[in-house]
């Protein structure tokens, strides 16, 4: 089997696995909207501190809900020794990755679009004629984010320390896409061009590609048993 | 392999001594900051070091990626060892010698944040290797986490660079420090050199001696 053809059985299997269950989507609805109100909490009821807030916490509650999101996609491998068998898959395991990846994208990039539309509900933020220029931003920050996420998921799920190690792992590493995504966030909730900033595109991209090429060929070496 | 440790060690105390009582003796203290510059002597050289550690970690843990031999990976888990302690050094002496010269013992610097981002990544890297049991399985996780981290502090260091930096220029860049300043620090970076290369020649062999033991206890 090439490794694209099994990107895509993997993705199948992952996207029917989420229909069915609707597992993912409903915490991920409950959970971005506590998350929410727990911000609105945090930073109390100035108009003016909420926007100023605004990018960062949004990054932040990707990330965290991320997290969740990344853990999940090794995690449903884990019953019935599945993970066993798709060890076992033929051809490329870097065809795994990148389906996991693109999974985990996907899921992401859903989770982002309600807690966009959360924080324009509960934080008065207008985010209808700022989505168009957010989406960039949100395409290439979660890439970044879900490449190792992916990586680290898949070396955590058999830890019995894994609810720990994973964001001990993988927040330190997230440092490059916090900086760059909140600041662009920031031009893009201001209404400005992010071509204002552009090496924080260029960071972005840069991150994106170079863990994308480690992920896929460090990623056999995390299957081997 | 022994005596060659053992002729390090000697030498890197040698040179420490020497390098201490150029830096804290005889060069000049610093026109503007005093003797309270002279943590540099401790501060630049640690850093460094540091980052030669990280870096024998990366080519270590490719090559153990790539060959599968222990050798490798002891190396690479001893350099990680003796990169964070160099790494944590740097961090307190800088705070140290924060607290006089900008008034506060942390800052959110480019520098400073980089640092601590580079200290949190190999802290986590060692906690990963010691839970889990298989050391084979921990050497491969690890290596990917040796190998993404390193990487992962060029961007660090380029994003943190973007915000405004509070930092003196970086020691080592011409016309920044006076020449009088500048033998001293050479001495003690080759004396921390040596120091790094005998605790890592230490370091593996103690590697080595708990996987003997580990085999024969279990039959092996």
């Amino acid at each position: 089997m090439s490794f694209l053809a099994l990107t895509g059985q993997i993705l199948r299997k992952d996207l029917r696995i989420e229909m069915r269950s609707r597992e993912g989507v409903n915490t991920l609805l409950f959970f971005s909207t506590l998350l929410v109100f727990l911000f609105r909490f945090a930073i109390g009821s100035s108009e003016a501190q909420v926007r100023e807030a605004a990018p960062g916490l949004l990054w932040l509650a990707f990330i965290l809900t991320g997290l969740w999101g990344m853990a999940r996609t090794f995690q449903i491998e884990r019953e019935n020794d599945c993970l066993e068998f798709l060890r076992l898959a033929p051809g490329d395991l870097g065809g795994l990755y990148l389906g996991k990846v693109v999974v985990g994208c996907c899921l992401m990039w859903a989770a982002e679009l309600v807690i966009l539309a959360m924080f324009g509900l509960f934080f008065h933020l207008d985010m209808l004629p700022v989505i168009g220029p957010l989406v960039p931003v949100l395409l290439l920050g979660t890439v970044g984010f879900v490449a190792i996420g992916t990586l680290f998921a898949a070396i955590t799920a058999n830890l019995k320390a894994r609810e720990v190690l994973l964001p001990l792992l993988l927040f330190p590493l997230m440092v490059p896409i916090l900086l760059a995504a909140g600041r662009l966030t920031d031009l893009g909730l201001a209404g400005d061009s992010l071509w204002a900033e552009p090496h924080w595109l260029r960071l972005l991209v840069g991150f994106d590609v170079v863990f994308l090429v480690l992920g896929y060929l460090t990623f056999p070496f995390v299957m081997e048993d | 392999m022994d005596r060659l440790a053992g002729i390090l060690g000697v030498g890197a105390g040698v040179l420490l001594a020497i390098g201490l009582w150029m830096g804290l003796v005889q060069a000049p203290p610093d026109a503007v900051q005093g003797d309270v510059q002279r943590i540099m002597y401790i501060h630049v050289p640690s850093i460094l070091t540091a980052y030669l550690a990280f870096t024998v970690v990366l080519v270590a843990s490719i090559a153990y990626l790539l060959r599968g031999t222990r050798g490798w990976d002891r190396l690479a888990h001893a350099s990680a060892e003796v990169g964070v302690v160099f790494t944590a050094i740097t961090l307190a002496t800088g705070s140290i010698w924060g607290k006089p010269t900008w008034g506060v013992w942390w800052t959110w610097d480019a520098r400073l944040t980089g640092t601590a981002v580079l200290f949190l990544i190999y802290v986590g890297y060692l906690m990963l290797r010691s839970v889990v049991d298989d050391r084979d399985r921990a050497g491969r996780y690890a290596a990917v986490v040796g190998i993404l981290g390193f990487f992962d502090i060029i961007f660090t260091h380029m994003a943190v660079k973007w915000f405004r930096t509070l930092h003196q220029p970086s020691s080592l860049e011409r016309g920044a420090i006076d020449p009088a300043l500048y033998l001293p620090l050479m001495v003690n970076l080759g004396a921390f050199i040596t120091l790094y290369v005998y605790f890592l020649l230490r370091r593996v062999r103690l590697g080595a001696l708990e996987e003997a033991v580990e085999a024969e206890v279990l039959g092996g």
